[in-house]
């Protein structure tokens, strides 16, 4: 057992934790922690996987920037002490359930396919020099360039939008 | 060398892990979270898809690695629209649990 699969199976085991920690903490303070952790996890498997640009980008923008905005979102609306709510009886097995049945599928998939299944060797280090990075720019700056475009204007929608949705107006304030 | 299977396998389980969050918890704001981690999920496959198509061919592929960062673009622009609609809808209803949330009609 060589050491990328006793690192792989660390991170495995800790994202799949981390995730079980999600669903069933009391607390969405927790959750949003726990959720940090499975990010930073699965940044580690980018970085493994030879993509480092794509890892940055996973911990500024996802364990940053849209964690502390929904660690935001849970102080400012006091959800952190939501009442227990009455459950439907049938909904939590039904839910296991169904949930079984996607992992058998994506399971049968995965063996079904095993045999085509190619190994993937460290990156190495050529792919985390400059010259990688300014490859991929290029890219995103000549054949991805109307997508970018698109996002920025995508950005600056969703920007418009929440303040557009959070404003309170006149008159109704005090509802 | 770690097979690209294990990958596949790996997202999976967190991707059916972010479907039964969505199933099961009433919070909203969990249940975004669940959302989250089902994208987290598929990109994580997008990029081993990406590393395993660069060994085969040899040299290196930016495509999978660049529809990952779009895919984080838009995941950011959807928590900041859903999020408002979150604090929108607790203003009015003064509660997130989703079971609350059956009328239309403020």
């Amino acid at each position: 057992m060589d050491l990328t699969l006793i690192l792989f199976f660390v991170l495995a085991i800790t994202a799949v934790a981390t995730a079980v920690g999600l669903l069933v903490s009391r607390s969405a303070v927790y959750a949003a922690l726990f959720l940090v952790l499975n990010f930073a996890c699965v940044a580690v498997f980018y970085l493994i996987l030879g993509a480092p640009f794509v890892a940055m980008a996973q911990v500024t923008v996802y364990a940053g920037a849209i964690m502390v905005l929904f660690l935001f979102v849970i102080m400012l609306l006091g959800a952190e002490k939501l009442p227990r709510a009455k459950v439907l009886p049938w909904q939590r097995p039904l839910a296991i359930a169904a949930a079984a049945v996607l992992l058998a599928e994506a399971g049968f998939l995965l063996f079904e396919r095993a045999r085509s299944s190619s190994l993937l060797a460290l990156p190495g280090a050529e792919a985390n020099t400059m010259d990688s990075l300014r490859e991929m720019a290029m890219m995103l700056f000549n054949q991805y360039l109307l997508p970018f475009e698109v996002t920025s204007i995508l950005l600056l929608v969703a920007m418009v939008g929440a303040i557009v949705l959070t404003k309170q107006v006149k008159g109704e304030a005090k509802s | 060398m770690i097979p690209l299977s294990y990958y596949l396998a790996l997202s999976a389980i967190l991707f059916t892990m972010g479907a039964l969050g969505v199933l099961i918890r009433r919070n909203a704001l969990i249940v975004f979270m669940s959302i989250e981690l089902m994208l987290n999920a598929a990109n994580l496959a997008f990029v081993a898809f990406a590393r395993s198509f660069e060994q085969t061919t040899g040299q290196p592929v930016f495509t999978g690695q660049l529809f990952v960062f779009f895919v984080i673009a838009v995941a950011a622009a959807e928590v900041a629209v859903g999020l408002a609609l979150i604090v929108a809808i607790f203003r009015t209803k003064h509660s997130i649990d989703v079971d609350q949330l059956s009328s239309l009609k403020g």
